[in-house]
């Protein structure tokens, strides 16, 4: 522990959420002194309006949808929720023997928790496809899954890509499977918006899960793009303002925020990976040098198609994860365990038991996540305190 | 110096952290997360183990403005007190887990994770004072406040422990707890004392029993045994349900022949008898210790008090160091006394050590 404050953070952790990019603060703010509700009839509400419908279709260009695609709502939890629940809904109201959801075993809580609970209070058969070592989908054991009985499957739900470890899923191979026998495919794709290059229409997906604040955007605000072919029911009743799908008032601001981001990061995406998978290889590389029994969690660092640019999950054996993040905190440097936390409870993350982890294992790791502000001091900053740092968490272990 | 302050939600320990921020150290919070699901553990906000808590222990630290965290102990918590609470309750005894958990976890888990961190103390919202003595030594005396003192349940500390801890209330009273606390801002302020057990939800003690011990508790049921007449008086549900002393619950139909209460004399795990009888066949003039801690230097024979429960009463008394058990004479009768709680000793003021009870001597049998 260091007695002096930090004098400047070291802020990676992108993936928990990412500073807004100047546009989509200057959009949010000059919308935030207006007034209107896109729903109303007079002026201010036509403004108001035309404010949403030009955010949507900024949107649309920039993930390759339709505008009528886009579906707004509160941010990734709500449209993860909407898209497995909703769809499930109306594919059993269409045929009531299509109970079964599948999803993978690395899932995002936002996902996990809904299909749970799509099994305990729906009856559903929830069925979790295991990864491999690097928490990438077995395309076979989803193709088994499938075809035992293919009329059965209500929905299958497969991130893009995984918020803890950064591994790209292979959705192609996912909705070439389901499209043989007409299965609805979701993917959270949280993470990858502005990261990776995510192309809703080429993907064949029938529904993409984004959100404001991992993209530069806002909180609160995020969408559901969905095909219009597919029925999707409410989970959120009221106005019917985005499709009567999902209901409350539109939130222009954000909207107009989170559009002005998505915008910048699509454009930007290229070259954001290209400088930040450079710096997140320099870490990776110059942190095992100090520490050279650390490992990378999830895919290799090339190719670089297989992993997001800016992650870097790492297990450092003989320490807590926990211990590891509290002086690193201490010197100013902000990363994750990439645990999820009930009242600040860690527990073992269930991506790494997924991927073989014992309990140990998933419990030395930490998750450096990079993003549109980081820079090479940064990553100096971070070699230069993580061999004092692994030092001191394995003294507290012993 | 750089002090992890153990916040518990409560008023006392975020009172502690406060003045020892105040006092000029680098603190850190921490909250101890003792189960692996805090739902189990006591519900509303009445001490440790809730969300609620862990909530509470955060804005305090805000308020405070240090940094905060959760500690996972909840693996630690369950091998080396519940686990050890269990086990004692099946033998018989009658275990103090607020003693095994200050020992095993507060101020042995996590305070050799602190200092292995960097740290240099844990603080705590106990009721002790910490002073050095003309010897050096790290001396530990009884609070201020003699209502709230706490110095039993820290009486397995050892020198090394108590060099490494801070007790910042031990001066205090409760009553200026509670008026710093509001003072100072802290939510918590009148949020209050704990009492149960904090991993017994609902404090039913006998019935968490019967449902965790399930299989290894040492019997399901058996007699209530009148100690004079070896007469059956009842029937029980286990003995882990009884304590040493224990008058209420023992739901007898017919008082004793002279219309004296009975009590709890005698617990046999293997035959699951209980045996009862009037009070002064409770009276103990001797007792074994085992497992003996020592706070400073050890003594060979010391005349001095000992307390024998949690806020139970001072005894004077002679300590006579055998080994690695002691020897406890009580120079006046001492009632209710449990094997596997701890005889804590005292000089004075001051915490000479303590030790589990093993065996008590009785003044009259039958």
């Amino acid at each position: 522990m260091t007695a002096a404050a930090p004098s400047r953070t070291v802020y990676l952790d992108h993936a928990a959420t990412t500073p807004m990019v100047p546009a989509a603060l200057e959009a949010m703010t000059a919308h935030l002194r207006g007034v209107g509700n896109a729903s109303s009839l007079h002026a201010s509400g036509r403004h108001a309006r035309r404010v949403v419908e030009e955010s949507r279709e900024t949107i649309a260009q920039a993930l390759n949808c339709r505008p009528g695609e886009v579906v707004f709502t509160s941010g990734g939890t709500e449209a993860d929720n909407l898209a497995v629940k909703g769809i499930f809904w109306s594919r059993r109201d269409g045929d009531p023997r299509r109970i079964r959801v599948l999803t993978t075993a690395v899932e995002h809580h936002a996902v996990l928790d809904a299909v749970h609970w799509l099994g305990d209070a729906e009856e559903a058969e929830v069925e979790l496809l295991p990864v491999d070592d690097r928490a990438r989908l077995d395309v076979e054991a989803l193709r088994a899954t499938i075809e035992r009985d293919p009329g059965s499957v209500a929905v299958v739900s497969v991130m893009w890509a995984n918020n803890e470890v950064g591994t790209l899923q292979p959705i192609h191979d996912v909705v070439a499977l389901a499209a043989e026998h007409g299965i609805p495919v979701h993917t959270d794709a949280v993470q990858a918006v502005g990261h990776v290059p995510v192309d809703f229409a080429a993907s064949g997906v029938d529904a993409l899960t984004l959100t404001g604040h991992k993209l530069g955007g806002p909180y609160g605000v995020g969408a559901l793009v969905v095909r219009r072919e597919v029925s999707v029911q409410p989970l959120v009743h009221g106005g019917g303002q985005e499709r009567d799908i999902r209901s409350g008032t539109l939130d222009t601001p954000a909207i107009a925020g989170f559009a002005a981001a998505v915008e910048l990061a699509v454009k930007h995406q290229a070259e954001h990976a290209t400088r930040i998978g450079a710096l997140r290889d320099e870490l990776v590389r110059r942190v095992v040098e100090v520490v050279p029994d650390a490992h990378l969690h999830g895919a290799p660092l090339a190719p670089r198609t297989d992993r997001l640019p800016g992650n870097a999950h790492l297990g450092f054996p003989g320490c807590e994860g926990d211990s590891l993040l509290m002086l690193l905190d201490a010197r100013g440097i902000e990363c994750s365990t990439g645990s999820a936390c009930s009242a600040g409870v860690p527990q073992p993350s269930h991506v790494l038991l997924a991927m073989g982890c014992d309990a140990d294992q998933a419990r030395h790791s930490l998750r450096f996540s990079l993003g549109h502000t980081t820079t090479q001091a940064d990553v100096d900053a971070v070699v230069e305190a993580i061999g004092p740092v692994v030092e001191r968490a394995r003294a507290a272990r012993r | 110096m750089r002090v992890l302050a153990a916040m518990s939600g409560g008023v006392d320990s975020a009172v502690a952290a406060a003045r020892a921020a105040e006092a000029g150290h680098d603190v850190t919070g921490i909250h101890l997360a003792l189960s692996r699901n805090p739902q189990s553990y006591r519900s509303g906000a009445r001490g440790c183990c809730t969300i609620e808590d862990s909530n509470d222990a955060r804005r305090a630290a805000d308020v405070i403005g240090i940094p905060f965290y959760v500690w996972d102990l909840s693996e630690r918590f369950h091998e080396d007190v519940v686990e050890d609470f269990l086990a004692e309750y099946a033998a018989g005894r009658t275990p103090n887990p607020c003693l095994r958990c200050n020992e095993k976890i507060k101020f042995a888990a996590v305070l050799d994770r602190a200092l292995g961190l960097g740290f240099d103390a844990v603080a705590t919202g106990h009721y002790a004072r910490l002073v050095t003595g003309a010897d050096g030594l790290v001396e530990m005396h009884r609070a201020v406040d003699q209502g709230k003192d706490q110095s039993y349940v820290l009486g397995v500390l050892d020198q090394d422990q108590l060099r490494h801890s801070l007790f910042p209330l031990g001066g205090s009273t409760k009553d200026d707890v509670r008026r710093e606390a509001a003072a100072r801002g802290l939510l918590v302020a009148a949020k209050p004392d704990s009492h149960d057990i904090c991993f017994v939800a609902d404090g039913d003690n006998a019935g968490w029993l019967r449902e965790k011990l399930g299989d290894r508790a040492p019997n399901h049921g058996g007699a209530i045994v009148d100690d004079d007449t070896g007469e059956v008086l009842g029937r029980h549900e286990g003995t882990y349900g009884f304590t040493i002393g224990q008058r209420k619950g023992l739901r007898l139909g017919r008082p004793a022949a002279d219309g004296s209460p009975r009590f709890v004399l005698d617990i046999e795990p293997v035959s699951g008898t209980v045996t009862v009888g009037p009070r002064e066949r409770l009276a103990v003039h001797r007792l074994r210790g085992t497992r003996p801690r020592w706070c400073g230097s050890i003594p060979d024979r010391l005349a001095g008090t000992v307390q024998l429960r949690a806020h139970g009463e001072e005894h004077r008394a002679v300590l006579t160091r055998d080994g690695d058990q002691v020897d406890i004479e009580l120079l006046e009768p001492a009632y209710g006394i449990a094997p596997g709680q701890a005889a804590v000793v005292y000089d004075g003021s001051r915490v000479v050590g303590s030790a589990t009870i093993a065996a008590t001597d009785r003044v009259a049998a039958r």
